[in-house]
């Protein structure tokens, strides 16, 4: 168990010195740098867009910041809501990254994963019935989600591996939203709603920062990025692959 | 020219050592299944082997044997054992309870309750009280070992889900002073609480699988139930029709080729004996005439 | 933050010069799902078998937190103690239903032994839990005094893990229980092994050599090639950014729908 305390200011993210590339042993053992030397920090209540051209790597540091991705060197630092000590997601302990994402990191990826014959609202529902709320309580807030996205009632008790992909992203913001972790990583949430739809996340995502929430995306959606944006990293400042 | 003759009671001296040894640890650790090296005797196995072997290693010039085969002293089974003993050990033989000292019973415990000094000494096929759901000897010697009795209730349960009451009526599973599940040998679950407590020594005897047991005078018997499902004997809605003896085990004996059928005891001694006391019963049916309603519960 | 609830160090498990599984070290904790990858002869059932106390290992320590707090090495408990917690805080899912049923007795009492063999003597009570764990499972209650030979394949797993987890264990080793299943009925058993694993805060130490089962159910992976654990880490790492050659070569090979 890494417990590593560190000065990190006021930031709820601080990512430092971190280092990423594939290694890809099927084909000689050829290495893709992906990205080199990432620092940035991430504040209660800002919202970070990662920018920067398609391939640079900017879905690559929202999945080493959710530990999905392992990462070569360097520190990612997240504040544990509980305690206020920094813990360093990025060594890679399980059982801390699995604590934290419980606790701290909420996600949204850019495709829904369907799990076989589990309801739309089940799957808005576990992140909350994982941290020990209520079942029926946490169903009526999933509820109330899936409706504010517009998602028709007959869907709830459905598993959601036959809705159309508008449908599923919805119900994988209604997940992601449906927690109050303090750090929300969004992956191109509005790629493929419709214009009603993509206005109803954009207010969801302004009163997640209203609440002090802090949210790192990725948007290609400039009208969603104009709106939710309150600063924008470039992403290729760290890639790898130009340096290389 | 003489023939050689037997050794007493058919088994060489030795061979007799070996099965009181055997018997007497089964004494000491009652109804543990004791190994003994059992032999070939001079009768197909099913025919007794094992209690032939025992009353042999048991018996004495002064004993008096008595022998019965589903309670009565006078079946092929029981005559030819009585007849074998009388042959070989020249042991006086009875059919009266009380005379006798040792009883080899196939099926039965008598009527007339035993007493002290006394040996019975069951013949039993099957001595392993799990094996109709655990086939393999080695696991089921761990489960004795380790006192694991949840299996013989998984039987008593199918047979309550089966037949709505616990329909297993002989061979019917006991437990030993709080200790090891025994198999009282097919007789009828009717004489399972004569075993508790009985002041006669009890011997096992299973020939074919090579396996003694036994109950030392007083030893604590319980026949293995549900709470909700309690045991209970079979009991029967009328009299002997010969005697008249009611609380005892009936045969049920057809008469004829027209239904007609009467219920007599099974211990034939027990019969016998109350019928020289003056009692008598309904006696035979007449033929055709159905003078029994209802069949044994 | 309590500790593991089995713990093993420097495993080995030989069988003469052939090594089983050599320098196995991991950690299970109360409530999660550890899923064991790799392919046919990489040692990952040897493994099973022996830190669930089925084969004997050759060197190496498994420890296992006891229900009152002791953590004793599985070797040093009696027989009766490791057989009592077989069948009382532990459960052993087997590929194939007729390994871990009694075939020829009905479901009820199939689900019910494990109550009979921890002395429950009420028929009624016993009845009862048994019709409630079958309803767990989507058995329906009429089924009770059928026998498993006349249940279907998925029924027959269904019926096993009911029959595992009517003692309540907390730890359960289960070796590729959806392995013998046609695909449709696989994703029905996945799907109750995951609702009961949750509900029930189970630890699991699950074999597999389906990938998709052991993201679907597993929080942690284990990769094993030869007999060694080449890979360990958070399933969704493990499985999205796989580092090991061997795991790298799992993961390609898997088809995507």
């Amino acid at each position: 168990m890494t417990v590593v305390i560190q000065e990190t200011g006021n930031a709820l993210l601080s990512v430092r010195q971190v280092a990423k590339s594939f290694t890809m042993h099927l084909r000689d053992g050829v290495i893709l740098p992906v990205v080199n030397d990432v620092n940035f920090e991430l504040f209660a209540g800002e919202c970070v867009v990662l920018g920067g051209p398609s391939g640079v790597g900017k879905s690559s540091i929202l999945r080493m910041v959710y530990g999905n991705y392992a990462i070569d060197s360097g520190e990612i630092l997240i504040r544990d809501r509980t305690s206020g000590e920094a813990r360093d997601l990025g060594a890679g302990d399980p059982r801390l990254v699995l604590d934290l994402r419980r606790d701290c990191i909420g996600y949204v990826s850019q495709f829904l994963r369907a799990v076989p014959r589990v309801s739309a609202l089940d799957i808005v529902a576990e992140p909350l019935v994982s941290r020990g709320v209520d079942r029926a309580v946490a169903a009526e807030k999933a509820a109330g989600l899936l409706n504010r996205l517009h998602l028709p009632e007959a869907l709830f008790d459905l598993p959601p591996a036959t809705f159309s992909g508008g449908e599923k992203q919805r119900v994988n913001i209604a997940r992601g939203f449906i927690t109050d972790h303090p750090i929300l990583l969004l992956d191109e949430p509005t790629a493929s709603l419709d214009a009603a739809n993509r206005d109803v996340v954009i207010s969801m995502i302004q009163e997640k920062l209203d609440a002090g929430t802090a949210i790192l995306g990725i948007f290609h959606d400039q009208p969603v990025r104009d709106a939710v944006a309150t600063r924008t990293i470039d992403v290729s400042a760290f890639s790898a692959r130009k340096a290389a | 020219m003489t023939l050689p003759e037997y050794n007493f009671a058919y088994l060489d001296e030795q061979t007799k050592r070996m099965i009181r040894r055997a018997i007497l640890k089964g004494i000491a650790i009652p109804g543990y299944q004791v190994p003994f090296a059992s032999r070939e005797m001079p009768m197909p196995y099913g025919w007794g082997t094992g209690g032939v072997q025992v009353t042999a290693a048991i018996l004495g010039p002064d004993d008096v044997l008595k022998v019965i085969d589903q309670g009565a002293d006078d079946t092929t089974n029981a005559v030819s054992i009585r007849a074998f003993f009388a042959k070989t050990a020249n042991v006086a033989t009875t059919t009266k309870t009380a005379d006798a000292t040792v009883i080899q019973t196939r099926h039965r415990i008598p009527e007339a309750p035993l007493s002290a000094g006394q040996v019975i000494v069951y013949q039993v096929p099957i001595p392993e009280p799990l094996r109709f759901l655990e086939p393999r000897e080695t696991e089921t010697r761990v489960m004795h070992g380790l006192e694991e009795y949840g299996l013989i209730h998984v039987k008593l349960y199918e047979d309550i889900a089966q037949h709505g009451h616990i329909a297993t009526t002989y061979a019917y599973p006991v437990k030993v002073e709080d200790r090891y599940v025994m198999d009282p040998s097919p007789i009828p679950k009717f004489d399972n609480p004569k075993m508790n407590g009985s002041p006669a020594l009890q011997l096992f005897g299973a020939g074919r699988e090579k396996r003694i047991y036994a109950l030392p005078p007083f030893t604590h018997v319980v026949s293995l139930d549900f709470e909700d499902h309690p045991f209970q004997v079979q009991k029967f809605k009328q009299p002997c029709a010969l005697c008249n003896a009611t609380g005892v085990y009936l045969d049920e004996v057809v008469t004829d080729d027209r239904g007609g059928r009467m219920y007599v005891c099974s211990d034939t001694d027990h019969c016998e004996t109350r019928r020289q006391d003056g009692h008598h019963g309904t006696g035979l049916p007449i033929a055709g005439q159905e003078t029994v309603k209802e069949d044994a519960a | 933050m309590t500790s593991p609830i089995l713990s093993v160090r420097d495993l080995e498990r030989r069988y003469g010069d052939f090594i089983g599984c050599t320098d196995i070290s991991f950690d299970v904790w109360p409530g999660e799902v550890v899923a064991i990858v790799g392919e046919s002869g990489s040692g990952k059932t040897t493994l099973l078998n022996c830190i669930s106390g089925r084969l004997e290992r050759s060197s190496g320590s498994i420890q296992y937190h006891m229900r009152d707090g002791r953590f004793p090495d599985l070797a040093d408990l009696s027989e009766a103690e490791r057989r009592f917690l077989m069948r009382t805080d532990w459960g052993f899912v087997h590929q194939n239903p007729a390994d871990g049923l009694r075939m020829r007795v009905s479901a009820g009492a199939n689900v019910g032994e494990r109550l009979m063999a921890i002395g429950d003597r009420h028929y009624g009570e016993i009845r009862d839990t048994a019709t409630e764990w079958l309803g767990r499972v989507e058995i329906a209650g009429d089924r009770i005094d059928d026998k498993p030979v006349a249940f279907s394949g998925g029924m027959r797993q269904r019926l096993q893990i009911a029959r595992n987890l009517v003692t309540r264990p907390r730890l359960i080793f289960m070796d590729e229980p959806t392995g013998g299943l046609d695909v449709s009925v696989q994703a029905r058993v996945l799907d109750l092994l995951r609702g009961l694993v949750s509900d029930l805060g189970l630890a699991v130490v699950i074999v597999t050599h389906d990938l998709a089962v052991a993201r679907l159910l597993s929080q942690r992976m284990i990769v094993m090639k030869n007999g060694r654990i080449v890979e360990t880490g958070l399933t969704d790492r493990v499985l999205d950014d796989p580092h090991h050659p061997y795991t790298q070569l799992l993961v390609a090979s898997i088809l995507e729908s």
